[in-house]
């Protein structure tokens, strides 16, 4: 068991400034998370060579990877800080632990990043059941269990941006939907109510920004810490779409 | 009505259903939160949410049952009406979940399936998988923004609530934030204010809770007058994934699926859980327990789980642990756990579908919270719906919901009633905003008052912050949090003592004082997460030093608050005659008790510390009774106490 962890943080002050390197020092703890090193660093942030510097910004939440919050790019690896066990980071680099934010959003501060244009893009797609209100309207509608097991999966997703940030196609300065947005499509076109604003949804993926700006590189699949069958839902999008393409084309 | 505006301060399940409903009457909500809403804290309730159904209605259950349970198990200390509704309200909560797509679980037949969570004996728990809370904050974020889309929900998401807006009579006029990026201050004016700000464990260092539940907005409210009721009451789950940074929590759903607990019958055992033969593990909960089972109310379970441990039980050589075990779990069941089951193979390492869980009990709850009012209806005994008296604290126009409050849990919460009382809170102070807003004090808007006013109270604000900026003592905040968390811990958890209680008061006084030497090791004016953490600690030792005064006072036990030198000895005799007259010993004892101690603790706030006040509670509809749970004799304690409920006469003659 080492005595120390050595982490290298990549820090920036606000949002236009330049970014720079801190390397920390911190003392091991078994099963200690990111997280934890984040918080070592708090406790006393001084940096390696022994200057005095801030605590570092980060999101944080649930600390349970349920929360989405603490997403990061770790020895260049998009993940959560909180379930990020330093154990298995000495796998892939027993030296040091890399810290780096997000790139596809606005930096905030440090590893804080602005992921509002996620919660911009479910509005995009009417991302909820229009129900007709709050009163007591009785039980929703009959479900199989088959469908609520393909429905399930959809719904942890928990908008934390792993999928954007490894997507290919998810730029800064463009207007791709992300592959979390094209999986919560299908997971609302599969509701028997959600289905009422199927249209209007798929409408929105063939728009410029839509499902065609996928590049089918598969990396939302295989960094979505929920295993969230993202390729599935792409491709049932690509479906769905196509079927609206054609009943657009002969209702016209 | 959408020219009058309502801030929601809190983007949970109780401020998303209060956005939710209000929109659909028309009334705008400003929704502000520290973090987006689906970062909220309700997203880690994992086990699902309480209501009759179909089902157990044909095995005799109703309504009024759920609402028996939760008082049963929340040791009375529940307020009655707003608990009845809850429970009455239960089903359409669950139907109406349903209907905005949360992911329940299904049978065959595509109904809703149920299972079964401590302190009942029906199985009422809707869930989805194992991660219920996060299902439902969707569905609800959802609608939420869909109503944003219409215009009726303005969101403020990484603001910090730094407090209400008082006028000169006393009434609540809008609240002060911070936006967490620029650090600007500004007041936003509001005909109604709600709290939905949660519960409070990360005063306790290390809990099951979110980083964000430090209780700092009930500590706001609580500082300019707003009574706060009940804080000695913190629930302590019974298993949780002890770890560096918090304890996970391991759902009652894990135990509602037919996991079981257990330890080594011998002492000091280190061979590997596996290879512990049957007969030598102690299933203890079901051995003292033998009618819930796994599936006693939480407090007990949690005392159990730290006896055996104390008693040199435990099932690690380092720490204290008991096993959670599933591994004897069809694999239709486990799937049902999925979400929690990963949790603990991504933190632990080991796979809990072959090796027993290591688990001990954690700060997880608060049952105390802002005190609030309801309107009873005299008719049915629970609440006039559509009263603005529902929720709204002592001060006019301030509103608390959800885990901040303190009426639906009493002294204990059940599983999977919390998701419901936080849904049910917010739909009922909804409800009451038409009325509030038509007949608004002084018939005076907040749009109407000067903006001067609002001004000064931003500027107070900003003096403050700026002050704390400035702050540059030697005391580091982050070493003073985790001293408080491990003072708390240690003294004021699951078992409590006088002594140390005062001990630990003296020392919150003490931390106090260390507070006002702090340093800030970041002075920066822009997403200066540590001057936002600096603020809350200080408001964490303000409602420290209530909760630990609350337990000083209260000598008795009563739900999760155990004091072992005011616990009334249960019946031990063999002999009929013998068990019957200490049966009657014991309710003349939990008689006195009662009289004396069945009453809502008010704390009010003054700067040299709590002033602790208390109040009757509302009993009106289920009459007292001992909790019987692993009693010795309870069928006969039960009986006695019957008898004495109608023969006042004789059985007062002591």
């Amino acid at each position: 068991m080492p005595e120390y962890v050595t982490v290298r943080v990549k820090r920036q002050d606000g949002l236009d400034s330049p970014s720079y390197w801190e390397t920390f020092r911190i003392a091991y703890q078994p099963r200690m998370n990111v997280t934890t090193c984040l918080q070592q660093i708090a406790l006393n942030p001084v940096t390696l060579e022994g200057r005095k510097t801030t605590p570092v910004a980060y999101d944080a939440a649930c600390l349970e990877e349920v929360c989405g919050s603490c997403t990061m790019n770790i020895n260049g690896s998009v993940r959560q800080a909180c379930s990020t066990l330093v154990e298995a980071l000495r796998k892939e680099n027993p030296n040091e632990i890399t810290l780096e934010p997000m790139t596809k959003y606005p930096v905030m501060r440090d590893l804080a990043v602005d992921r509002s244009r996620m919660f911009r893009d479910l509005k995009r797609i009417k991302a909820w059941i229009p129900v007709d209100g709050y009163y007591d309207l009785g039980p929703g509608p009959r479900i199989s269990p088959k469908l609520q097991h393909q429905l399930y999966p959809y719904s942890r997703c928990m908008t934390c941006g792993c999928c954007t940030e490894a997507c290919p196609q998810y730029t800064k300065d463009n207007r791709f939907i992300g592959a979390f947005a094209i999986s919560l499509t299908v997971l609302f076109n599969s509701h028997p109510t959600g289905a009422v604003l199927k249209e209007d949804r798929l409408k929105e993926l063939m728009e410029p920004g839509g499902i065609s700006e996928c590049g089918q590189a598969q990396n939302c699949l295989r960094v979505c810490p929920k295993s969230v069958p993202n390729v599935t839902g792409i491709a049932q999008g690509y479906r769905q779409v196509t079927a609206q393409w054609f009943k657009n084309l002969f209702s016209r | 009505m959408a020219k009058h505006r309502v801030v929601v301060i809190g983007g949970g399940l109780a401020g998303l259903s209060a956005a939710m409903k209000m929109a659909e009457l028309n009334i705008h909500t400003d929704l502000v939160s520290l973090v987006p809403a689906r970062r909220s804290h309700s997203v880690c309730a994992q086990g699902g949410i309480n209501s009759v159904n179909q089902v157990t209605r044909q095995l005799g259950d109703s309504e009024w049952n759920h609402f028996d349970d939760t008082v049963y198990g929340g040791d009375f200390l529940n307020e009655q009406p707003p608990a009845r509704d809850m429970c009455y309200w239960a089903p359409r909560i669950v139907d109406l979940l349903d209907r905005i797509g949360v992911t329940f679980n299904r049978l065959p037949e595509g109904d809703r399936d149920a299972r079964r969570f401590g302190g009942t004996l029906y199985p009422r728990t809707a869930f989805a998988g194992a991660t219920t809370g996060q299902q439902m904050l969707y569905g609800l974020d959802e609608q939420v923004r869909r109503w944003e889309v219409a215009g009726l929900v303005t969101r403020y998401d990484f603001y910090d609530f730094l407090g209400p807006i008082l006028d000169d009579k006393g009434n609540c006029r809008g609240v002060t934030v911070q936006d967490l990026y620029s650090m600007k201050i500004r007041a936003l004016p509001a005909d109604a204010v709600m709290l939905a700000t949660g519960g409070l464990g990360v005063i306790f260092g290390k809990s099951t809770n979110s980083t964000i539940c430090t209780g700092a907005a009930t500590a706001r409210a609580y500082k300019v007058g707003v009574k706060y009721a009940n804080p000695e009451f913190i629930q302590v789950h019974p298993t949780a994934i002890p770890g560096t940074d918090k304890h996970r929590l391991m759902s009652e759903s894990a135990r509602g699926e037919g996991g079981r607990v257990w330890v080594p019958r011998k002492k000091g055992d280190t061979r590997p859980p596996e290879s512990i033969p049957e007969q030598e593990r102690w299933y203890f909960l079901e051995e003292k327990y033998p009618t819930y089972g796994n599936l006693v109310p939480r407090d007990i379970a949690t005392r159990e789980i730290f006896w055996v441990c104390r008693e040199g039980y435990s099932a690690s050589p380092v720490n204290y642990a008991a096993y959670l075990d599933l591994t004897h779990l069809s694999a239709e069941r486990i799937e049902k756990l999925e979400g929690i089951l990963e949790i603990y193979e991504k933190f632990v390492g080991t796979d809990p579908r072959k090796t027993p869980m290591l688990i001990f009990p954690a700060v997880h709850y608060s049952m105390g919270g802002l005190w609030c009012d309801y309107q009873k209806d005299t008719q049915t005994g629970g609440l006039v719906i559509g009263s603005p008296r529902n929720q709204v604290t002592n001060i006019p126009g301030l509103y608390a919901i959800g885990e901040g409050d303190y009426q639906y849990h009493g002294a204990n919460r059940l599983g999977a009633n919390s998701l419901l009382s936080c849904i049910f809170a917010g739909l009922v102070a909804a409800e009451g905003m038409p009325q509030w807003l038509k007949h608004l004090p002084g018939n005076t808007d907040a749009a109407s008052l000067p903006q001067t006013f609002f001004d000064s109270e931003a500027r107070r604000h900003q003096q403050a912050y700026e002050q704390l900026l400035r702050a540059s003592g030697k005391v580091n905040p982050f070493a003073l949090h985790m001293e408080l968390g491990t003072e708390m811990t240690k003294y004021c958890t699951v078992v409590r003592h006088n002594n140390e209680l005062q001990t630990l008061i003296d020392e919150i006084g003490d931390m106090t004082e260390r507070y006002k030497q702090v340093g800030l090791p970041d002075t920066g004016n822009w997403t200066n997460q540590t001057v936002r953490f600096v603020r809350e600690l200080g408001d964490m030792l303000v409602l420290a030093r209530a909760i630990a005064q609350g337990a000083l006072q209260r000598d008795e036990c009563r739900g999760a608050h155990y004091k072992p030198q005011f616990a009334l000895p249960g019946p031990t005799a063999d002999d009929p005659a013998e068990l019957h007259r200490q049966a009657q010993e014991y309710c003349k004892a939990f008689r006195a008790q009662t009289a004396q101690w069945l009453k809502t603790t008010i704390a009010e706030y003054t700067p040299e510390g709590p002033k602790v006040s208390y109040k009757p509670i509302d009993t009106s509809l289920i009459p007292p009774r001992p909790r019987t749970y692993g009693l010795k004799g309870a069928a006969i304690i039960e009986r006695v106490w019957r008898e004495m409920q109608t023969k006042p006469a004789v059985a007062s003659a002591e």
